[in-house]
């Protein structure tokens, strides 16, 4: 798991004693390659069909312009600030030892596995997170302070809450518990959603215009390929090609039928039809509650784990949209947030090893009781939650000092495909 | 001679084209649309919430019919586009003063 292999990363000499295990390898290589797939395609296609016809390019080009800049800043210096030794600042944030992947040679292990694959494979993470945020502020944030705002972000929040729980910083240490990024990447990313969209405000026509996927074949083929790319996802968050790797992805799968489930019934129940944007947005739900505690729990936690997330997440979407009427267009927090949260909390209850058929595999420490699980949770719950919320709003505000975030309201109107890429998603 | 535009439910296109060509009439120009009558919009679902969507997509059709066969037109289209529920759409008929084939330049009524 995780929190092991950092232990043993920070003990170099310990490191070389597993040597390097060539089923571990291949399984990473493979995950690597998923969780890519997450962002490109998937989550492109995701969100690419939920916004109108006008607007589609500028979520594809997005989605791609954040892969390449995030990958170069991961190899400048994110990796290294998120995985190496800080020295006496290690608790908050790592060194510069591996910043442009330095002192990593083709022989370096993490683990089992070449250190370089570890690199890469959290790179994809780090790619789909900023990533997700874009879906807060679809169709009317400028293309340059977006990609200004996330390159600073991921060196500003992504990194440090990485640091914090992957790295070997304050939360590792105190044993919290986030198989595959919970924490690191759905709470993050949602709460930097609710405040990116407080900030850049409405968009024209919210809440009185219905603004509807212009696409939902695209739309749910994304979410087909979000489903397979999470078990590299959850599984590759092993870092091994073990028992946890597998457990991982068993409860991953159960937990996205649930929630697809769940939030299909409730829809049924409420409008007399389910819908297809209503199945696939309670797989996303599923997932990503499902993301911080795979790993820790058991099959049949993974059911209940599933179902609370399509229903937390359906009656959040509802509040989130029309009743505080915040325009967080594609639902990034009511459904990343929010799931990352319940799940993050939830892991802190599922791990317990005496629940009858729902336990999982006992706490981080011997010593903790559940309480003691939970309290470690809902800390890293509410500093990432805060730290987070606190330095989005920062650095839109800088950003906004250089340039405006926002097309006016004629080149909303217009669209962003045509305004700002000069180019259009369809010419049929 | 007598130009008939209908606009009708989209899924009742195949049965009013076989209703008109049962009654002599030999061509006609079917495009989609959208738009509102007493129907007013429809609603979506959206992520737990529903949407009215102001448009409705129907289906229109344009004809030009000899005066003898008016009658006969509007009572095809009539019968079968007719489901009874709200939104089944309209008929309007207007003069037309010209018709022109355009191959042979044939004109008025030989050129329906």
């Amino acid at each position: 798991m995780k929190k092991w292999l950092i232990s043993f990363s920070l003990m170099p000499s310990l490191a070389f004693a597993d040597g390097l295990n060539t089923g571990d390898s291949a399984w990473i290589l493979t995950a690597t390659a998923l969780v890519l797939f997450m962002t490109l395609p998937g989550l492109s296609l995701f969100y690419g069909g939920l916004v109108r016809s006008k607007n589609v390019l500028s979520i594809l080009m997005q989605c791609f312009a954040i892969t390449c800049v995030v990958s170069l800043l991961w190899l400048i210096c994110g990796y290294s600030l998120a995985f190496s030794d800080g020295g006496s600042l290690n608790a908050w944030i790592g060194g510069l030892d591996n910043a442009f992947f330095a002192n990593i040679g083709k022989d370096t292990l993490e683990g089992t596995l070449p250190k370089t694959l570890h690199g890469m494979f959290q790179m994809t993470f780090a790619i789909i997170t900023p990533a997700l945020i874009i879906g807060a502020f679809a169709e009317r944030m400028r293309f340059g302070p977006m990609l200004a705002f996330s390159a600073l972000w991921l060196l500003g929040v992504y990194v440090p809450v990485c640091h914090w729980v992957w790295g070997g910083g304050w939360l590792a240490q105190l044993g919290m518990y986030d198989f595959a990024g919970g924490t690191t990447v759905h709470i993050t990313a949602g709460v930097a959603a609710l405040v990116a969209a407080l900030v850049l405000g409405n968009r024209k026509g919210f809440p009185a215009q219905g603004m509807l996927p212009h696409n939902m074949t695209m739309t749910v083929t994304g979410a087909g390929m979000l489903w397979v790319g999470w078990f590299g996802f959850n599984g590759g968050s092993a870092l091994a090609a073990n028992g946890d790797a597998a457990m991982a992805m068993l409860v991953t799968h159960i937990s996205a039928a649930a929630g697809s489930l769940a939030w299909m019934a409730l829809e049924w129940k409420k409008f007399g039809k389910p819908s297809a944007l209503g199945i696939a947005t309670g797989m996303v739900a599923g997932l990503g509650t499902i993301t911080p505690a795979s790993g820790f729990v058991g099959p049949a936690a993974g059911l209940v784990i599933g179902l609370a997330a399509g229903v937390v997440c359906f009656y959040m979407v509802i509040f989130v949209k029309h009743k505080l009427k915040i325009d967080d267009s594609l639902d990034v927090f009511p459904v990343h947030g929010v799931g990352g949260i319940l799940g993050t909390l939830l892991a802190g209850v599922f791990a317990s090893s005496h629940l009858g058929i729902f336990s999982g595999f006992g706490f981080a420490k011997p010593e903790y009781t559940m309480l003691d699980q939970l309290g470690v949770q809902a800390l890293g719950v509410v500093s990432t939650f805060v730290y987070t919320a606190v330095v989005t709003w920062l650095l839109l505000k800088l950003v906004g000092l250089f340039a405006p975030l926002r097309v006016t309201s004629d080149e909303e109107t217009q669209g962003l495909d045509i305004v700002l890429h000069e180019e259009r998603g369809y010419d049929l | 001679m007598k130009m008939l535009t209908a606009v009708i439910k989209p899924f009742k296109v195949d049965d009013v084209r076989d209703a008109l060509a049962q009654v002599g009439i030999q061509g006609m120009t079917v495009t989609e649309v959208k738009g509102f009558g007493r129907q007013k919009g429809h609603t979506e679902l959206y992520r737990g919430a529903e949407y009215v969507v102001d448009f409705v997509p129907k289906v229109k059709l344009e004809l030009a019919v000899r005066e003898e066969l008016l009658d006969q037109a509007i009572e095809a289209i009539l019968k079968s586009a007719a489901t009874g529920k709200i939104g089944d759409g309209k008929i309007f008929v207007s003069d037309l003063e010209q018709v022109v084939r355009i191959r042979t330049g044939e004109t008025g009524a030989e050129a329906i």
